[in-house]
């Protein structure tokens, strides 16, 4: 009888915990949502999302922040294209061509792990030396091959444990039909993954949309909105950093309105992939 | 029983690290007969089977010797291609494996990447390969559904259809009913019997009562060896081999 009791107990305060921590992350999210936007609410004004900076913005007159929107969706859509046509054939090498025991994707999967870590203001500093080398000025394009690299090792390894998952008995279907190892890797493995790929393809577009340190010497900052990719881009965490450090209450209040507009474009790209990822399962294998 | 000889097997020996899964096999496989490899789990039946399209290529560290002959071809002759030698060989494994996407694609799969077909030839060949695989009557007006949501038996029957619509001279089976119900079993079977008036049919299983109804040809594998092989009925009256008696027995199993 005792061990009964004792052991409703145990139960009783280990689910304690877990709704706790549970109450703790859903709180935070809230939090942070509803600081930002009670917060922007004096700022947020259609004028933000539709014009550049005006004349006095920085002593929080006239304009918005469009520069910074295009900038963002312009950099992160490039640096996730490019991280995605450098994760892909990576992740097929891994999966379909390499042997499992290989040292090679062993040494691989193990330089991923690490460069995952690499904090962002170090990748900053590398694209910079880089730009630095072919002459580069800080502009779009600097600033997308920055954040493709700090996408890069999310975006592969997020494919690769979904890819992994595919059983060898479903790639031996296509093989023992007279498919080659492209034919299978392309026309099964991906199809089957299509899923988990979107998934981590978003990830790491959440994750270089957000990021400020890459970017700080790589793509600049400018008013306008860059029209090729020679052009500094200004982006949406810059245009946070810029504006909360002015002494000014109604520029930071646009900053909490800049950090509303990148939640809310998180937010979309989110919901936006639960929608597309339920599409792209239909025809796999369970 | 005579019969010709279409895959020759000859002191095939495998082994992974340094576990050796077949010791030295020889055996001729004859021409559109049902040929059944029974033994015990664990004995090399699979592995047997999987060398002959070499998917056991794909196995970290295995090591193969010895020749197979198909068509008088060696198929692990290095210049052979690879995917040439699969055309030949439509698989079954124990579990059903669909591709993912739908019905119609599922068998249009394999003539797609060989011929690259024109729509209406490629709609013939899918309807056609359904029909023998006896399964077209069931799927005929959902073709375009994805083929994951068949039932199990179904399935096995779509990656006969699949296996078929390349062309092949061989069906590989490996336990191919061992995840069906037993009146799917008995449909796979039966099909089986129907496509030997054409194919090489090679199946391994280790329900003795199958390879009693659809057998013509018997090998026994014991623990990597070729314990013994001969047309059906005569081994199945008059086993030879005191391990091969024990196992049509039940004493090992």
């Amino acid at each position: 009888m005792m061990n009964l009791r004792r052991r409703k107990i145990e139960e009783r305060i280990f689910r304690f915990f877990m709704v706790t921590s549970t109450v703790i992350v859903l709180g935070s999210l809230l939090l942070i949502i509803g600081a930002v936007v009670v917060k922007s609410l004096p700022a947020l004004k259609l004028s933000m999302i539709t014009q550049t900076p005006k004349g006095g913005y920085y002593l929080g007159k006239e304009g918005g922040i469009l520069n910074a929107i295009v900038g963002s969706l312009y950099l992160a859509g490039g640096a996730t294209l490019l991280s995605f046509l450098l994760s892909l054939p990576i992740v097929v090498f891994l999966n379909v061509y390499a042997k499992k025991s290989s040292a090679f994707a062993t040494w691989t999967r193990f330089s991923l792990d690490v460069l995952w870590g690499v904090p962002s203001i170090v990748y900053g500093a590398f694209g910079f030396i880089i730009m630095m080398f072919f002459g580069l000025r800080a502009s779009l394009l600097a600033g997308i091959i920055t954040v493709a690299l700090l996408e890069l090792p999310i975006m592969t390894r997020a494919m690769d444990e979904v890819v992994r998952l595919v059983p060898g008995s479903l790639k031996d279907a296509s093989y023992s039909l007279g498919a080659t190892k492209l034919e299978t890797a392309f026309h099964v493995v991906v199809r089957q993954s299509l899923p988990g790929i979107m998934t981590a393809v978003l990830i790491a577009l959440g994750r270089g949309i957000g990021d400020a340190a890459s970017v700080i010497f790589t793509a600049g900052f400018t008013d306008n909105i860059p029209t090729s990719l020679l052009q500094p881009a200004a982006t949406l965490p810059l245009a946070i950093f810029y504006q909360l450090g002015t002494p000014f209450p109604e520029v930071q209040q646009r900053a909490y309105a800049s950090a509303a507009v990148l939640t809310l474009i998180i937010l979309a790209i989110s919901l936006g992939s639960r929608l597309l990822v339920g599409r792209f399962a239909k025809h796999r294998i369970k | 029983m005579d019969f010709q000889t279409h895959i020759s097997i000859r002191n095939l020996s495998v082994s992974y690290g340094t576990q050796q899964a077949l010791k030295n096999i020889s055996l001729d496989i004859p021409d559109r007969k049902i040929t059944v490899i029974i033994g015990p789990s664990g004995c090399g039946k699979t592995t047997l089977l999987k060398s002959l399209n070499r998917l056991l290529d794909s196995v970290d560290g295995v090591k193969i010797e010895g020749h197979i002959y198909v068509d008088g071809e060696d198929i692990y002759d290095p210049k052979i291609e690879v995917t040439h030698i699969r055309k030949k060989m439509g698989l079954l494994s124990q579990k059903p494996q669909v591709l993912p996407m739908s019905i119609y694609d599922n068998v249009a799969y394999g003539p797609r990447i060989h011929n690259g077909l024109d729509k209406k030839r490629l709609s013939r060949i899918v309807e056609d390969h359904l029909q023998v695989a006896g399964l077209w009557d069931e799927v005929k007006d959902r073709l375009h559904e994805p083929a994951s949501r068949l039932s199990v038996g179904q399935q096995q029957r779509l990656c006969l259809a699949r296996g078929l619509a390349v062309e092949p001279e061989i069906i590989l089976g490996d336990e191919p009913t061992s995840a069906l119900d037993p009146q799917s079993s008995q449909n796979v079977e039966r099909r089986l019997n129907e496509l030997k008036s054409e194919y090489t049919v090679v199946v391994v299983t280790h329900i003795l009562r199958q390879a009693r109804r659809i057998a013509d040809y018997l090998a026994f594998l014991y623990l990597g060896e070729l314990v013994e092989h001969g047309p059906a009925a005569e081994i199945f009256q008059n086993p030879r081999d005191l391990r091969t008696r024990a196992y049509l027995t039940g004493e090992i199993s």
